[in-house]
Order: C-alpha cells, then structure tokens, then sequence
C-alpha cells in the first residue's frame, strides 16, 4: 500500500505492506536507522517516536496507519546548522548514554516531557521514563542529562 | 517478532466497520490504538485475515458529560481521560496506564474489548456498573460491564460487533490503589472504590480472569458510617471472598493480603475526600 507521512519535516511516500511497522518503515525503506528496534512489542521504549506531536511506539503502529501523520524521529533533533539539540548535548556532557542502544528513545521521550514540563523533578524524570529500559548506563546519568537540558532549554536567550 | 500477513481496511463509519467485520467472516479484527493488539500481532498468538482500523471514523474520539454520567467514545484515547475534569477517577485511572507513549494511543474502548484482567479500565467499567454500547449487523445494544467480560481476553461481544461508547456514571466520591512492581507496570492488584448514588462499589482488578466485584466488602460500606473499624472489616470481608491463584509474578496469600491493604487504601481515600468536602 502507497503511505505518505512527512517525517522530520520532509514529505515520504513509502509502498509498504500492511504487516510492516512504522518503526521497519523508517528504518528499512526510509533508511532513518536511528529509531531503534529493541523488544518489537512495545516494552522497551527504544523506537519512541513524535506521531502528530504525541509520543507513540514506533513497533507498536503499523506504517499504513500514519498515512497524512507529521513524525519526528531522533535524526529530526539537531539544530537546522547541524549541531546538537540541547537534550542530546547533555546526554553527552553527563554521560547520559554507554552503547547507545537506549538513546533514541530515551532522547524522544526526554523531549515529550521537557515540552510538557519546562522543570520537571527528578522524580517526575524517573517516573515518565520508566518506559524506557537502559541495559547498560544505568540511570543516574540520563536523569541527569534530562535534568541539566531542562535547566539549558530554560536559560536560553528566547531571540537566539 | 513481526506480524503474519494481513489485509488492512479504514472504514469511514461504524457501519462500514461492521459490514468489513462481516465481510471477514469471523476472521477480521479490529484495531483502535493497538496498544495490546499490535503485540499480540507481532509474537503470532492472533492471526486476523483483515485488520479492520477504527481510527478515522468520525465521532468515536468524543467524551462528553450527560448529567451525572460520563459517555466515553470508543476512540478517547487514555490521555484524553487522564486529561479530562469530569471524572477524577478516570483521570486517576489512566495516570496507571503504562507510560505517555502507550497512553497517546491506547483507547478505552480497545481496553475494554481487550478486557486484560490486570488492566484498569475494565476494574473502574466493572466497579461503576458501566454501560457498554455496541454496534452490530442487527443494530446497536448496551451491555452492563458485569455481563461483558467473561474471562481472561474474553467479552460476551459478537465477533461482527464493535463498541461504540461506553457511559459511566460519575461517583460522588473515589479511591483508586494500585500495587505494581514498577511505574507503568500491569497491576497485581488494582483497587477501586467509588460511592455512586449513596452506595458503595468496591472492584478489584488483577485477582481472576474478570474484575471481582466485592459484594460483601460493598455490603459492609453500606450498613453505617465508614469509620476505621467498618473500613477494615470491609476489606477484609473483600480478602476473605476473593479466590486467587499463584503465579509467576506472586502467590495466592500474598495477592489476598495485598488485596486486603489496598482495598482499605482505595476505602480510605474514598471517605477522606468526602470528609474534605463536608467542611
């Protein structure tokens, strides 16, 4: 079937079986390998991806389902000059990830809660990324980085 | 872990939904935000000849208030109840439901067809006495959700029918306890308690295939005014007529105890919030 979806601001026209997920859909025909497959039954939160502004598992919504859908995935974060969206900067600067794996999702979700919530606790960043499992780093670092993002995305000049 | 082959139909409208069903002959299904049918799909434990989306017909996503009840279109999504002001209960209800990701798109309708025995929806429908309304080839029906869920993943629904709202009424006062290992995790036990009308619901989710409906424990609630020693032989009048089994992620004795203290919890902050009102 004949899908098309505006992926990071891009209009794609994907022919897709109906069986084949909007996470395959990116990967495998859009060649956007950076959402992660992890479980493929919506567990571990590595393939989060924005659908229509709202957080959504990427395995868990077949790609002939986001026909007319606006998607972000992980590649849609940098800044238009190429350098690293705010929340991916910290990730690096607090060790926010290990292998890697993880990292997508975790940044997705991030980015739900830090458009949701300009000063989230660390409570509340433990409580809304739950979802999404990290098999190596541990968390510590990643709530750190969500935390340290939270407190850059608010000290920016707004006419920046 | 990817789904067999499927045939995928968008219906425009429930009778378009219910004559693809037809059309099936037995082996459609419908998908709304499939949250647990798109995993089911993936491991192969369902193979549906046609996929029969839901998603765009116009009208399902709707929640409205109609007096003292809510009516839930099949479509609203957990976090449009989660959102909503009508019913606290709801929007406390849903707050248990996995995580945002999940909750942008499971429905409750799907939760209610699903009818997971460790799911919230089916604990809050069955605790309200919902009514669910579906639509088949013979026309439209309500079902009382005492009648609707039968059994672990089972509803009394015909295989050509589809929900189309679920209406609830909206207590007068609520408690909502729920004891998982992890945030977002299914409920080992998910209480509910609700006073509709000036009588007690207690319901009880995790237990047994279906929400266990505390009669004796509801009983108890209604004889005199709930002070500390009518809230704990209310609960323990709920643990003793519960019968659970062992499983993998807890025994029986252990489900009945938990079930015991947070049946007392879910009481206990159903009588303080309307001692808050009082005053």
């Amino acid at each position: 079937m004949q899908v098309n979806f505006s992926v990071n601001g891009r209009m794609e026209s994907v022919d897709v079986e109906p069986r084949c997920t909007l996470a395959d859909a990116l990967r495998e025909d859009l060649g956007l390998t950076g959402t992660h497959l992890g479980c493929e039954h919506g567990v571990c939160g590595a393939c989060t991806i924005m659908v229509d502004g709202q957080p959504t598992r990427a395995c868990l919504m077949f790609a002939v389902q986001a026909d007319g859908c606006s998607i972000t995935t992980v590649e849609g974060l940098q800044n238009d000059d190429g350098k690293l969206h705010a929340l991916q900067q910290s990730f690096c600067d607090r060790h926010g990830l290990q292998c890697g794996f993880c990292t997508p999702g975790m940044l997705m979700t991030a980015m739900d809660l830090l458009h949701r919530e300009v000063e989230p606790s660390r409570e509340r960043i433990r409580e809304e990324m739950s979802g999404n499992i990290c098999r190596c780093t541990g968390y510590v670092g990643i709530v750190d980085a969500v935390e340290e993002a939270a407190r850059t995305l608010n000290s920016a000049d707004p006419t920046d | 872990m990817k789904a067999a082959s499927f045939d995928y139909v968008r219906p425009e409208s429930v009778a378009g939904a219910v004559r693809c069903l037809v059309d099936a002959e037995g082996d459609g299904k419908i998908i709304a935000g499939g949250q647990s049918l798109a995993p089911v799909l993936a491991m192969r434990l369902a193979r549906p000849r046609i996929l029969v989306d839901v998603n765009r017909i116009p009208g399902l996503g709707a929640l409205r208030r109609d007096g003292d009840s809510l009516r839930i279109g099949a479509m609203v999504r957990h976090h449009d109840l989660l959102e909503q002001r009508h019913s606290p209960l709801l929007a406390e209800a849903a707050r248990w439901i996995g995580h945002a990701a999940i909750r942008s798109r499971g429905t409750t309708g799907g939760s209610i067809a699903h009818a997971d025995p460790s799911a919230e929806l089916p604990v809050v429908a069955a605790a309200l006495d919902a009514t669910i309304h579906a639509v088949g080839p013979d026309g439209g029906r309500s079902i009382p959700a005492v009648d609707l869920f039968e059994g672990a993943l089972e509803t009394s629904l015909d295989e050509n029918e589809m929900i189309v709202e679920i209406e609830m009424p909206i207590p007068t006062a609520w408690g909502f306890a729920e004891l998982s290992r992890r945030h977002g995790d299914f409920g080992l036990v998910t209480v509910v308690a609700a006073e509709v009308e000036g009588s007690w619901r207690v319901c009880i989710g995790g237990l047994a295939a279906v929400p266990f409906r505390a009669r004796e424990c509801e009983w108890v609630l209604d004889c005199g005014p709930a002070g500390e020693d009518r809230i704990r032989q209310a609960a323990r009048a709920a643990a003793a007529a519960i019968e659970t089994s062992s499983d993998l992620h807890a025994t029986a004795d252990y489900r009945r105890a938990m079930a015991e203290e947070f049946t007392r919890r879910a009481i206990e902050q159903a009588v303080a919030a309307t001692r808050a009102g009082a005053h």
